[in-house]
Order: structure tokens, then sequence, then C-alpha cells
């Protein structure tokens, strides 16, 4: 009994001494867990916040374009994206010109950039030789982080000259010759202009584009490429049958990346452009385009009108890019759609 | 513990970036035309050795200077073009002139030699017009009896950026012609009828040299230290000038200084035998209530030192300096005009 007592009273002591060291785990662990739940709380509300501070900054961008804007909207109405105008003696503003330069000049670098970027990229991951991969790739990705100034200098100095002396000629007396497209290639051959434009955007544009091509091409699985080349498929049939379908999405948006660049680039064009603000057929005249006439124009703006039609080809640039932007999204979402399917 | 440390780091650094602005503030700041901000920068070094004293001074372009001392976020503004005596008054500003240049037409023709060509302004107007079109044309062959004048188009390269310059040289052509007037005018941007835009005074300069048979117009320093084939043009007076520091001087000494409110004199197509038809002075903007008076003087000193110690190095970067006559009105102008919260002269 005594004996029971005693070790019902030692249980019961143990019991308690384990419960007491239970419960102070317990505790202990309640509050690292509340510290924990309060850790989380505050990284998700942070996180969050600078999420937000995105859209805001975005959000704040549009608001001061359109109030910026508005005068010039109000005074020319919807015509200001038809006008063909520009004239700051008189105040008299119409944005076709700079649309119009802004839009060709990508066109053109998007032309000439993506056939050779889809090249490099191809030879990069197909074809190279392990030994020169590397250093290609770095070169390609170098050369993505060349300041537009350097491109913008190099294409007046060395670039125009060249191409003014030597290759519009050629380009006047070939291409110049044909029906309606020659058009395009008669003019003055100062190397200045909206195809000199295009061309030094294609050469800016080129390494962003074959960088993320490249990257896209080495995620096809080496096992489906090898399936076809045990059928006995060549090297462009893997390519064209296998690569291209499996990473068109990437490519549509490598692309995408390249046009948004060069829509929006400014110093390079600016350089050699030729800033006029005239309309012509001749991809060889002097054009202007919506960026570089902001950045020439925006110091001097001096009446209120001119400064707002400045902010209005500054909305106009950034609804131009949102639709490009959209467009690719809505491409890839078709895309994507249509995976598995036999096209 | 490395928060701290961090956070302590921070604070000593947030600590002496404070203590260098406040010591930066005693500066005097000024902002706007580029054509000048040479000069100004070469006067701000020379000025902080002989006076310990700082400027900043930010090379924005003449409207940002404007915008600039409208909103008084600096001390003073700088313009190439003057304002109106009603527009200084409505902001409650006066301005003066700082220093002058001279603006010349640059050629790029085969066998033409700096200074040899002859233009009067009605046939550079037309040239900008595209309605001389050939080198070869009659009015440019009449005026140059001799020289080999080559039957090529003429390939116009105007300023892409609005600028002093461009406005010296439309309001030139303006003054001359009132085709070109009427279809284009003066301003520091205008609506050019033919012609390709080189950025900057450095843009123009580079189209003139690359393209051949090329027109273009750039400030005297540029065409001069490019070594540019600068044309001579017929003055008011009908004489055929050469740019240089006697022509641009010349033009200055014939101006009505006193009797222009608001000093706001272009100087361009001046009568006087010598004068050179596109001359033009550089303005600073100021505001007359000087809420920080001893920023005010700072300022006035700064400029007074510029118009006593500044010329030679003025002409060294071929610019010329006020005429005294034109600095004593300007300093007489100050003491009348520049006041402080409580009323009274600062200068």
């Amino acid at each position: 009994m005594n004996a029971n007592s005693s070790s019902i009273a030692g249980q019961a002591a143990a019991v308690e001494q384990k419960d007491r060291e239970r419960r102070a785990a317990e505790k202990a662990m309640g509050s690292a867990m509340r510290l924990q739940r309060i850790q989380d709380f505050l990284f998700h509300k942070v996180t969050l916040l600078f999420a937000l501070s995105v859209l805001l900054v975005l959000a704040g961008i549009i608001v001061s374009l359109v109030i910026g804007a508005w005068p010039a909207f109000s005074e020319f109405g919807p015509a200001f994206i038809t006008t063909v105008e520009w004239d700051p003696v008189n105040d008299k503003y119409g944005a076709l010109i700079a649309i119009v330069g802004t839009v060709a000049t990508s066109l053109i670098a998007l032309l000439i950039a993506f056939p050779i970027s889809f090249g490099i990229a191809l030879f990069l991951t197909e074809i190279c030789p392990a030994a020169l991969r590397r250093p290609l790739g770095t070169a390609v990705e170098l050369l993505a982080g060349v300041p537009s100034i350097i491109y913008g200098m190099w294409g007046l100095f060395v670039f125009a000259p060249l191409f003014g002396d030597h290759i519009q000629p050629l380009l006047g007396k070939t291409l110049g010759q044909l029906p309606v497209l020659g058009q395009l290639f008669k003019g003055p051959m100062m190397g200045i202009g909206i195809l000199t434009a295009g061309l030094i955007l294609a050469v800016m544009i080129i390494p962003f584009i074959a960088s993320v091509m490249r990257d896209v091409f080495e995620i096809v699985p080496a096992v489906l490429k090898e399936s076809a080349y045990g059928l006995g498929c060549t090297k462009w049939e893997v390519v064209r049958q296998i690569v291209l379908p499996y990473t068109k999405t990437g490519v549509v948006g490598g692309v995408m990346l390249g046009l948004g660049r060069a829509l929006g680039e400014t110093m390079a064009v600016t350089f050699v452009i030729g800033n006029a603000h005239k309309l012509s057929w001749s991809l060889l005249a002097p054009g202007n385009s919506i960026a570089s006439t902001l950045a020439n124009e925006f110091a001097e703006a001096e009446s209120k009108l001119h400064v707002s039609s400045l902010f209005a080809l500054g909305l106009i640039l950034f609804v131009i890019t949102f639709i490009v932007l959209s467009a690719a999204k809505l491409m890839l979402m078709g895309l994507s759609r249509k995976e598995g399917m036999k096209s | 513990m490395r928060l701290n440390k961090f956070l302590a780091s921070a604070a000593v650094a947030a600590g002496a970036a404070l203590a260098f602005t406040s010591a930066v503030a005693a500066d005097i700041t000024g902002a706007g035309a580029t054509f000048p901000y040479p000069i100004y920068a070469k006067w701000a070094e020379e000025y902080k050795k002989a006076s310990g004293n700082g400027l900043n001074y930010q090379s924005i372009g003449s409207g940002g200077g404007i915008k600039q001392i409208k909103a008084k976020t600096v001390d003073f503004g700088a313009s190439d073009m003057p304002l109106k005596a009603e527009d200084l008054d409505a902001e409650g500003m006066m301005q003066f002139p700082a220093i002058m240049g001279g603006v010349v037409p640059v050629v790029n023709i085969d066998g033409i030699a700096p200074g040899q060509l002859k233009l009067t302004g009605e046939v550079l107007a037309q040239i900008y017009l595209g309605k001389i079109s050939k080198w070869n044309a009659p009015e440019i062959a009449n005026l140059n009896p001799g020289a080999k004048l080559p039957s090529e188009e003429i390939s116009v390269v105007h300023r892409a950026d609005g600028s002093g310059t461009s406005f010296l040289f439309t309001d030139y052509l303006s003054k001359t012609s009132p085709d070109f007037k009427s279809t284009v005018g003066a301003g520091t941007a205008v609506k050019w009828p033919v012609g390709v835009g080189g950025k900057g005074n450095e843009g123009v300069a580079a189209n003139v040299q690359r393209i051949k048979n090329s027109i273009g117009y750039v400030e005297y320093a540029y065409a001069k230290r490019n070594k540019m084939a600068h044309t001579q043009l017929k003055n008011r007076d009908g004489q055929f000038v050469q740019p240089d520091d006697d022509t641009f001087k010349a033009a200055a000494a014939g101006a009505d200084w006193a009797k222009t409110p608001g000093f706001a004199v272009v100087l361009t197509d001046q009568a006087g035998k010598n004068s050179w038809p596109i001359t033009g002075a550089s303005f600073i903007l100021m505001h007359k209530a000087q809420a920080d008076a001893a920023k005010g003087k700072e300022v006035l000193k700064f400029f007074d030192w510029a118009y006593k110690n500044g010329g030679a190095m003025a002409t060294e970067l071929e610019y010329v300096s006020m005429p005294p006559a034109v600095v004593k009105l300007v300093q007489d102008a100050w003491k009348a005009q520049l006041k402080d919260t409580s009323g009274k002269a600062i200068w």
C-alpha cells in the first residue's frame, strides 16, 4: 500500500513533471509558431507591397501621360493621330509622321533580325562544335549589353558613310528599278534615313532575339531529336518538325521582346534616322520616330501645346507597345491551346 | 547583429551624405541653354579658384532652363532666345545678356575653301526652302563669279533638336526673306521643308562633313575647331563679311540695348558696315523678388566677375564678351529691379 501509494505519488509527480515539460515545450513551440506566423504574414504583405508598387508606377505613368497629353487631344481631337504635320512655329501638331517612322523602322529591323537570329540560335544549339559554343554565346550576350548610344555613334560615323557611298547606290540601281517596290529605294543617298535606322535597330535587337531563341531551343528534349535523327531526318527536318513546334511559344516571345525594344529605342535611332518631320515613300529619305522626336524636342519645347503634343506622342508609343505585347500574349495563348494537336 | 551593423553604417552614410549636400548647397545653380555652356563651365572653374564659390550649371536646353527658373528650382535660368518683356513681367522675372556668339553657314563642296563662298540671306533662305536646289543655280553663281560650283543637288542639313542656334538662324532668314517668314518662320524648332536633321552642333557638323555638296549651320566655334568651310554673308549694309570676333562685336555695338525693354535684343541682321548678320546674345533669367537674397547676390557676383575677368576666356572659346557700355546698363538694371523680400535692392 505504502509502496503503492508512494509509487502512485511518484507516478503522479512524474506525470506532472512530464506535463509541465510538455506545456513548456508547447508554449515554446507556440511562441515560435506565432513568431513564424507573424514573419510569414509580414513577408506576405511586404512582397505584396513590392508587387503592387509596380502596378502603382505603371498607373502613375499612364495617368501623368494622359494628363500631359490632354491639351493636345482636346485641341486636335482624334485627328491628331492621322495628321501629317509638325509645325512648332504655328503650334500645329500631328502624330502620323512619327508613328509611321516608328513602325517602319521597327518592322525593317524585325524583318532583318528574325532570320539572322534564327540562324544564330540554330547554329549555336544544333550545329556548333562544343568548343565554339561558349565564346560565341557569350559574344552574342555581350552585344546585347552595348549601350545604344554606341550603336548610334557607330551608325552615324562608320556605317552611314559606307552605306550611303556604296550600298544605297547599289540598291537604287537594282531594287530601285522594280515597278512599284522601286519607290521605296529611290531618293537622297545620304546614308541616313528610315532604312539606316531600321538596319541599326536590327543589329541592336539580334542579340536579344538570338539569346532567347537559343535558350528555348536548348530545352527541347534530346530524346525527341534523337528519335527524329534515328528515323533518318536531316538537320533541317529536325529543326522544322521537332524543334520549332516544340519551342514556338518561346520564339514568338523572343521576337516580341526584340520588337518592343526596337519600338522604344531612342538614341541610336535619333542619330541615324535624319530627324525630318516628313512623310515619304522612300526608305532612303530621312524621317522621324516617336522616341527620337521626344529626345530631340522635349528640352526646348516651350509652348504648352508643343509639350502636350510630345506627351501625346509618348502616350501613343505606350499604346503601340501595349498592343504589340497583348498581340504576342494572345498569339501565345492560341499557340499553347493548339499544342499537341496535329497541325 | 549584422542588421544592427548595417543600420549603423547606413546611418553614418546618410549623415555623411547630408553633410555633403549641405556643403554643396552653398553653390549657386543654373540651368538652360547649351550654346553658352562651355564658357559658363570655364568661368565657373576659374571663379571657384578665385573666390571659392562654385557654380553648378546644367545645360539642359533653353526651354528646360525657362521651365526650371519659373519653378524656382534653380537660382538662374539661361536662354538663347530672349523672353518678351510682357512674358517677363507676367512671371516677375528680369533678364540680361551674358555672352554673345555667332552662327555661321558651313558647306562641303569640293574645291570651295573656307570663307570663299558668298551668300545672301535671301539665297540662303531659298536654299533652306528647297527652291534653290543646285549649287550652280544662277542665284548662287551670280554672287560667286569665278568659283567652280558643281551641278549637284544641295543637301540641306538643319538642327533636329530645338535650339537657340536654330532660332538665330531662322530669325535671320525670316528677316531677310518674306517668303521664309511666311512659310517657315522663326523659332527654336521649325517645320523645315527640306533636309535632314542632326542632333546638336556636333550632329550638324558631322552630317555636313560627311555628305558631299551639303550645307548646314553651326556655332562659329564648331566651324572653326572642325576647320569647316564657312561662307561669307552679305549684311544689311550690303557688305560681304567674314565671321569673326570683330564682325560679331560690330553687330552688338549697333544694337539699341538701352531702349529695348528686358534687353530682348536679337542681334540678327543688324546695321553696320562690319556686322556679321547672324549674331546672338545668350540671356540669364532671374526672379525680380529674390527670396534668398544672399543666393541672388552670389549669382550677380559671379556674372560681375565674369564681365570683368571673363573676356579673354570667352575669346579663347570663340565667344564674344559683352561691350562695357552694355555691362553698365545690365548692372543698372540689377540695381533697379532685383529686390529681396523686404524690397531692398540686393546689388
